[in-house]
């Protein structure tokens, strides 16, 4: 038709290799991840890993010398898989985010590596790696080299007591919720550090903005995450969560008024810890140029983004935790996963309900993660005076409100175990409905200015 | 003047050691005859670790005490703390060390360098650390390492063989509001009564004239 040669045989080729690339590894990267996860956290236990030791390896367990060589090589291989899940995790939503962005602003966003530019992150990092890591003349060399460590130890740490499924946990810590609200102040001091090592007045400015924005939210999270202690008794994660059941109405969400208010109060200060929009004052790249990173390139500015990505997951993973019954299934109960279990090696049908306790937990967690997504696209950023004033005027108070109230609230249950069903059930059904009228308002202001609901175009 | 100094420094060793010596004699009971023996087994995991903590904690320690620059200063705390911290695990002190983290890392360090920032000087880090007498310092050390060092070598420490991880929450939470319930709630009237305090001076300038 044309006089132009056309290159159709060439270009044919390439975006289908490209597109059968990106397929598979959107597709087999969380789910390899996922099952890599669920196969072997239960595995590297001490139960389990006693007895290899004793069956495969003949030897007694109690007495062996090289037995805790054997640990701490299930710790190292661990430690290794769950900071793989944090980076592919973080750069998956790095992706995903800046389709989500594009999608909201109108725009396309990244769609040029493999099908709807999945590829982009992998892109990205090859590229940040291969950046010089430039340190300023005027810098404060040993902190400025040393602050992203502080950041990338304070998020992939959480790790440790982070429950994936029923079993899948590497550790159930007695004291975990507790553990994970103090390990994350090694991000404050490496934000901290950064900002100041840079020897740069933004970087200083969004360093001390962050520091002061997570100091203040750290009491209303703290008083918050103590509403769920307080109802099941405990502060280790996989306690809080078999406190709850698998239906709504059996969250701690909806089975206390206070809990219901807590919520949204955690859920802003995560927000507000991980300097997230509409509290990315620290970052405001309007104002600050990019805040305490505002120096960084190559690696270490990768490693701040990872972090701040991965700890979407973290917030996502906690609030599911302690508020939206974690990876509780339906109508199954937790003795059933121990009658299951039996001595030495798991049956097929425990890794099954293992398998399926993952999946809500991972559901959950990812509706979150596209939540938080959502808030950054829809809000404008608050000022600084706005941000402390809400924290210490509204949620600072309202958050020890819900704290007493809880108190008084776990006596009258203690009395009347009715009253936690009913108030379950209501606040559900409350719940529902105002989602069912956000839906419906939604729908009507999109419809108000004569556009329709479009999810074409990808 | 320097003679007032040196009398100041011998009056602050002799104090350090008179009540370095009455503490030890009281908490430091004297050999019983049956008493166990210290016997040097082989190095086990738990051993190795504790000597590598152990040994962070120095190099933490070391780093706030010699170096000039107080920030590096306070990198060298935050080592210390939680080289101190892992201690506690290893302790099976859990509560504990999350604690130490939460309020010495999480807090305490963070407030110190965030002041460090505030301060008008921040220009110039590097003297801050420079106000060490030499001489006072080396007084001091040398009247306290020989009764600590004493201490530590002649002490019929009490041995612990059970490096198992008991968890300590619930315990150390019935004892609060039980047994030790009045110190309990007199120290959360000091941290109110400092908190107030705190507030207090810090709005000092909504005061009128």
């Amino acid at each position: 038709m044309s006089a132009l040669p056309t290159p159709a045989p060439a270009r044919a080729k390439t975006p289908r290799l490209a597109a059968a690339v990106s397929i598979a590894a959107a597709v087999g990267l969380p789910v390899g991840l996922f099952a890599l996860i669920l196969f072997i956290v239960p595995v590297l236990q001490p139960d389990l890993l006693d007895a290899f030791i004793r069956e495969r390896l003949h030897h007694d367990p109690a007495t062996w010398a090289w037995r805790d060589a054997v640990y701490a090589v299930a710790l190292v291989v661990l430690a290794f898989v769950f900071a793989n899940f944090a980076a592919i995790f973080s750069g998956i939503l790095s992706w995903w985010e800046r389709r989500v962005a594009g999608r909201i602003q109108s725009r396309i966003g990244p769609n040029r590596a493999g099908v709807g530019g999945f590829l982009v992150w992998i892109a990205d990092a090859v590229k940040l790696l291969l950046k010089e890591d430039l340190v300023p003349a005027d810098a404060d060399r040993i902190l400025f080299r040393a602050a992203p460590y502080f950041v990338m130890a304070g998020f992939i740490l959480t790790f440790v007591v982070l429950p994936f499924g029923e079993s899948i946990a590497v550790t159930d810590m007695n004291v975990g919720l507790f553990y994970i609200t103090s390990i994350t102040a090694l991000v404050v001091v490496g934000i901290l550090l950064s900002g100041w090592s840079s020897n740069s007045k933004w970087a200083l400015f969004g360093g001390m903005r962050s520091a002061a924005q997570v100091v203040s939210y750290e009491i209303p999270a703290g008083l918050a995450i103590m509403i769920p202690v307080l109802m099941a008794g405990t502060l280790s994660m996989q306690g809080i969560i078999r406190a709850q059941g698998g239906l709504p109405w059996q969250w701690f969400m909806f089975r206390n008024p206070a809990a219901f208010v807590t919520f949204f109060i955690f859920f802003t200060s995560q927000l507000a810890e991980a300097n997230r929009t509409p509290f990315d004052l620290p970052e405001a790249e309007s104002e600050l140029v990019a805040g305490y990173l505002s120096e960084y390139s190559g690696f270490r500015f990768a490693l701040f983004f990872l972090a701040e990505w991965g700890n979407l997951w973290v917030m996502a993973a906690m609030a599911v935790t302690i508020f939206l019954g974690g990876w509780q299934i339906p109508f199954v109960p937790n003795e059933l996963y121990g009658q299951l279990k039996g001595i030495g090696f798991p049956p097929l049908a425990w890794w099954g309900l293992q398998a399926a306790s993952m999946a809500i937990f991972a559901v959950k967690t990812i509706f979150l993660v596209n939540v938080i997504v959502w808030i950054r696209w829809t809000l404008p950023r608050i000022r600084v005076d706005q941000m402390m004033s809400l924290c210490w005027k509204y949620l600072v108070p309202v958050s020890f409100a819900c704290f007493l109230f809880t108190l008084l609230w776990q006596i009258a249950v203690a009395a009347v175990p009715a009253l936690e069903t009913a108030m379950g059930l209501g606040l559900t059904a409350a719940a529902v409905v105002l989602a069912v009228l956000f839906a419906r308002q939604t729908h009507r202001n999109i419809a108000a200015v004569g556009d329709r609901i479009d999810l074409s175009n990808w | 003047m320097i003679l007032r100094r040196v009398l100041a420094w011998a009056a602050a060793a002799a104090f350090l050691v008179a009540f370095v010596v009455l503490v030890t004699s009281r908490i430091v009971v004297p050999m019983s005859p049956t008493g166990q023996e210290v016997v040097a087994g082989p190095l086990t995991a738990f051993d190795l670790s504790f000597y590598l903590l152990s040994g962070l904690a120095f190099v933490g320690a070391f780093g706030v005490a010699l170096s000039k620059n107080v920030l590096h200063s306070a990198i060298g705390l935050l080592i210390a703390l939680l080289g101190g911290g892992a201690l506690y695990v290893l302790l099976s002190a859990d509560f504990v060390a999350v604690a130490q983290l939460l309020v010495y890392v999480g807090g305490v360090l963070v407030l110190v360098l965030f002041a460090v920032m505030l301060t008008a000087r921040i220009e110039e880090v590097n003297i801050s650390n420079k106000s060490f007498g030499v001489f006072g310092g080396l007084a001091l050390f040398f009247a306290t390492a020989p009764v600590l060092s004493f201490v530590a070598v002649k002490t019929p420490w009490p041995l612990r063989q059970s490096p198992e991880l008991v968890a300590s929450t619930e315990a150390i939470g019935n004892e609060f509001l039980g047994r030790y319930l009045l110190p309990f709630e007199v120290a959360s009237l000091v941290l109110l009564a400092t908190l107030i305090g705190a507030v207090v001076i810090a709005r000092k300038e909504t005061r009128p004239e």
